[in-house]
């Protein structure tokens, strides 16, 4: 028996939970989100990603009912929001700004939403001490916001957006505080909640690591607009343009002029280098400009001329960044052209194979590269 | 060294302009009162030597004090003036509170040109101001002709020299002393906060209540204080505005001094007035050191 693979937006019967139809907001004459259109279904762990400025607080605030829309409509569960005031949406949001309470304790902090609701005090009680757990703050339950850390700051404005269990949840950089080890910690933590509670998130963020690690899907902007939207194996394997490529993970981007052959594209880069070889089913237009995009990881370095590898090409090694389980080697080509190469540090450090000045082959299958118009 | 001054400045202000005039006020009530230039018993004379500093502290008494407790005028006069000064407080916080609430909800370029609008009073001078007060609410003064005019009364009402008219006074003088700590403590608060209150469910007026309302509490104590220590010993506005039923403690104090010539009584009267308000000047100062904790 195998397990349904969660993936609704590519059932056509699937309702969205949110829906962004042709939204676009201005300030003043500035448009922040440009008639952007899109899905997201319930269950969802839906990850923002962009560059500062691109929209994605904005983007969050509408959701949430603190910005009007410009033009085009929102709906949540198939309703129109536009007149929905935010204490009535079953939307919570957790601010950039963690906006706590500094009068409150960050127990009342917690709780705060929840009296509104008129709960049982000893249910309130109970859901605050489960919040205070998740997050690991029970012992600074009685402390104000001034006299607790940074991190621990975005911890209780984490339990506080988190403790009405709300249809859906807005993360807006909800880890950008946490150590390294804390901020995995709570990744996990909030998959967690999100598979037990069956929350939407939308979570924004600037770490594309934490967007792939916790994300179905990953919308990556630029300016007000939706480049790509996918899951994130999809947006790190099938970029569809330089900019997504080169946004997610370190990326190889040769430009060059592509002629059709056979299943994919022969791709001549530089006078003196031989033609490029990559399987692709997209059409490029007349004028066959095109880039390849190569993942550092899919190419391998070797001293020896490998047999049989489609693409191979010669170059010396310009640099070594050390990474401790991986090395990226940055091999400068004739051309004068850089590209990247990694591989995983099996052996000890004095007995590396490569080192500066080597001379060393690089080369890729024909499934490696991505053929990208722009 | 540089420390030293640092420190030594204030208190030398302080000892100059408020312990040593304290010392010889406190000194004046224990004295008795006599036909003479200055009109009390004994005078400090270093020409006896220690004998004369010994007989002039034992010329020294509490007897003023006890004659303070043997009128009833006296503790009338502080009742009324502590019942005066906290009714005007809280008449000025309500007034005060939605002004300051207003500035701090304008549009930036606005906020300086209300502030000076609030402050503009301070630059004509306050009798002047009294004055008006008093072609305003007479009985043939602006506000009954404008009410005569519009027909809401038919007979002028009787405003001036009444408590009515000392509230209005003492509102309006010290009006600027509430709005600015307010206004102060709204312009902090982040916007945001408000916006994560009605996202947990609150509507707009219970975040103002459960959010604005607490935060801008420093502004609302530090707001009362200044307004309620001048306004207890008020002197001016009872007398000009006031009628002759109007027990202020100032005034009181004023007719010791220059219509009985009892400078010890008076001096008595003063001290104690200093006691009493000496509890809300430290709780006022708690106050502001609470909050320089809480903000740093
Ligand atoms: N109230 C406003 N008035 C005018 N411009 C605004 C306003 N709010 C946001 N903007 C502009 O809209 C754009 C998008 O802002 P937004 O806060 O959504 O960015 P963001 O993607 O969240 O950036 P970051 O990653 O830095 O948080 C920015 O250029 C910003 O200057
Ligand atoms: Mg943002």
């Amino acid at each position: 028996m195998t397990e349904p693979v969660f993936a609704p937006w590519d059932d056509p019967n699937e309702k969205p939970l949110i829906e962004f139809k042709n939204v676009t907001k201005r300030f003043g004459d500035f448009t922040a989100i440009d008639d952007l259109t899109l899905d997201i279904y319930e269950r969802e762990f839906f990850a923002l990603l962009g560059p500062s400025g691109c929209g994605k607080t904005t983007m969050m605030r509408m959701l949430a009912g603190f910005e009007t829309i410009t033009e085009g409509t929102i709906l949540l569960s198939g309703k129109n929001i536009a007149r929905v005031p935010p204490n009535r949406r079953a939307v919570n949001m957790m601010f950039q700004s963690y906006a706590l309470f500094p009068h409150l304790t960050v127990w009342d902090n917690i709780a705060f939403g929840l009296k509104r609701e008129k709960l049982p005090k000893d249910q309130i009680e109970a859901r605050v001490q489960e919040m205070l757990k998740l997050t690991r703050l029970e012992k600074f339950s009685k402390r104000k916001p001034h006299q607790i850390s940074g991190g621990q700051r975005q911890r209780v404005a984490l339990a506080r957006s988190l403790a009405k269990a709300p249809k859906l949840l807005l993360l807006d950089e909800p880890l950008g505080a946490l150590d390294k080890k804390l901020r995995q910690d709570t990744q996990f933590e909030l998959m967690d909640i999100q598979e037990k509670t069956g929350t939407t998130f939308v979570i924004v963020t600037h770490d594309q690591e934490e967007a792939m690690t916790v994300a179905s899907r990953v919308a990556v902007m630029d300016e007000g607009r939706l480049i790509q939207v996918a899951t994130p194996a999809g947006i790190y394997e099938m970029p569809n343009t330089v900019y997504v490529a080169d946004f997610i993970g370190d990326v190889n981007i040769i430009e060059g002029h592509g002629t059709k052959t056979g299943d994919g594209y022969d791709v001549t880069f530089a006078e003196g280098q031989p033609a490029l070889h990559a399987k692709t089913d997209a059409q490029l237009g007349e004028a066959a400009r095109c880039y390849l995009a190569i993942r550092p990881e899919k190419v391998t370095i070797s001293a020896e001329r490998p047999d049989g590898a489609v693409n191979v090409v010669q170059g010396t090694i310009h640099d070594i960044a050390y990474l401790g389980n991986l090395s990226t080697y940055h091999v400068e080509l004739p051309t004068g052209q850089i590209l990247k190469a990694q591989a995983a540090n099996t052996r000890r450090l004095s007995r590396r194979s490569f080192t500066w000045e080597d001379k060393v082959w690089l080369s890729w299958t024909d499934t490696a590269a991505v053929v990208l118009e722009r | 060294m540089r420390r030293f001054f640092l420190i030594a400045v204030p208190y030398a202000w302080l000892l100059v302009l408020f312990l040593i005039p304290f010392v010889i006020v406190l000194k004046i009530s224990l004295s008795d009162t006599a036909l003479s230039i200055p009109p009390y018993t004994p005078t400090l004379d270093f020409s006896g030597g220690w004998a004369g500093l010994k007989a002039f502290f034992s010329a020294l008494d509490l007897e003023n004090f006890w004659f303070l407790t043997s009128d009833d005028l006296y503790w009338k006069a502080y009742l009324s003036s502590v019942w005066i000064a906290v009714a005007s407080t809280l008449l000025a916080l309500f007034v005060g509170y939605p002004i300051a609430y207003g500035m701090a909800q304008a549009r930036d370029e606005w906020r300086p040109t209300l502030m000076m609008l609030v402050i503009l009073p301070f630059w004509t001078s306050f009798l002047i101001r009294v004055y008006s007060w008093m072609g305003i609410l007479s009985q043939e003064g602006f506000l009954n002709q404008f009410l005569l005019w519009t027909g809401i009364i038919s007979e002028p009402l009787i405003i001036l020299n009444t408590n009515t008219a000392v509230y209005v006074g003492i509102v309006y003088t010290y009006l600027p002393f509430m709005i600015l700590p307010i206004y102060a403590a709204l312009e902090k608060l982040d916007a945001s906060l408000l916006e994560a209150a009605e996202d947990l469910g609150c509507s707009r007026i219970q975040a103002f209540w459960l959010v604005t309302v607490p935060l801008s509490k420093n502004g609302i104590i530090a707001g009362c204080f200044l307004v309620f220590i001048p306004a207890l010993g008020e002197f001016v506005i009872p007398s000009l505005l006031g009628g002759s039923q109007t027990l202020m403690i100032g005034k009181v104090l004023w007719e010791e001094f220059f219509n009985n010539r009892d400078w010890p009584v008076a001096s008595a009267v003063a001290v104690i007035l200093l006691m009493i308000l000496i509890i809300p000047i430290i709780l006022f100062q708690r106050n502001e050191q609470k909050q320089r904790e809480a903000e740093q």
